[in-house]
């Protein structure tokens, strides 16, 4: 299937876990992917991963999503070696967790920065491209967390509700360019960010999610390559959860 | 070469996908140009790009026909018609 042939997506945090996935399903639709992360070294080993697979069909690109000027910068560059861009997924995230009490004012403006801000930044960036071409696929990641709030979780929960707002507003902006902007709001899924969580937080979260299972990497992807796909046409202003039931 | 007035209206007809002699200066953007509020948005920011000007939000505003349009690229140029 190479339903996404000649189509270019950009992907942040794209260097490992749900980032690495998207890009990984995108490519192997036919895509070519633009792959951000913040460091040269991780963008770079999966750009090379990728174009084991097709050669030339992706590069890397360091970027700090946070940025504004570097985001102009580096997507003005995308759309310049690539020479369009169709598909935007903004994955990067990052969690800086603490009960309120014990939040301290740079880990709310750090999580903020990254997950909510850098999602405006991206979007601001290849937004005028898209409206040229009247077409285009947004895809953010939220969260689970940004709908239910969870105890530890302010900051990020705060973005990734944020993210949602954000997306339906754009979704009614630039719906009559024919660009759709939908959420995916991943439940529990195994990954770096979640590694982190102590052995009976796991269980007792397991117990939560009706099928059972954490989530895996690739069940977001499937999900974000399903809303850049030609059959997500209509949709547009959605959030999905992909979280085994954990929300509903 | 062409003047800054046909230059404006070939910017017009560009990005409102409408026909040359429906341009015409009294022609509005909303009401005779089915111009959306994005459209003119873009506009303004094609003008902006065409001309290296930038058009600050209250005076891009007051932009409402063709004929605005025109005459303000030339005041801002500093050239008669």
């Amino acid at each position: 299937m190479n339903e996404l042939q000649g189509q270019v997506a950009i992907v942040t945090g794209a260097s490992r876990g749900i980032g690495k996935a998207v890009a990984e399903q995108l490519a192997a639709k036919g895509a070519s992917i633009a792959v951000i992360s913040t460091t040269s070294t991780g963008s770079e080993s999966v750009a090379a991963e990728l174009c084991q697979l097709r050669p030339g069909c992706a590069r890397p690109y360091a970027l700090n999503v946070a940025d504004y000027q570097a985001v102009e910068d580096c997507c003005k560059q995308i759309v310049s070696d690539f020479g369009r861009v169709d598909i935007l997924v903004n994955n990067a995230g990052i969690t800086r967790d603490n009960l309120l009490l014990r939040m301290r004012e740079e880990d709310w403006d750090q999580v903020l920065a990254v997950n909510l801000k850098g999602v405006y930044n991206c979007v601001k960036a290849v937004v005028r491209p898209m409206m040229k071409a009247h077409y285009g696929r947004i895809v953010n990641i939220s969260s689970v967390i940004g709908i239910t709030g969870n105890a530890g979780q302010a900051n990020y929960a705060a973005a990734k509700a944020g993210i949602i707002g954000f997306s339906k507003s754009m979704a009614k902006e630039l719906a009559s360019r024919s660009i759709t902007v939908n959420v995916i709001a991943p439940g529990f899924i195994d990954t770096a960010m979640t590694a982190e969580l102590p052995p009976e937080q796991r269980e007792a979260l397991l117990k939560q999610i009706p099928l059972g299972r954490t989530g895996k990497a690739e069940d977001i992807a499937a999900a974000v390559t399903f809303f850049a796909s030609k059959g997500a046409d209509y949709i547009t202003g959605q959030v999905l959860c992909v979280d085994g039931g954990l929300v509903m | 070469m062409a003047t800054n007035s046909e230059r404006v209206i070939k910017i017009i007809v560009d990005q409102l996908n409408v026909r040359e002699e429906d341009v015409k200066p009294e022609a509005k953007f909303i009401e005779d140009l089915a111009a959306d509020s994005l459209d003119t948005v873009e506009l303004v920011m094609a003008l902006e790009e065409e001309f290296g000007m930038e058009i600050p939000d209250e005076e891009a505003e007051m932009l409402t026909t063709v004929g605005d349009a025109i005459k303000y690229v030339e005041g801002k140029l500093g050239t008669g018609a």
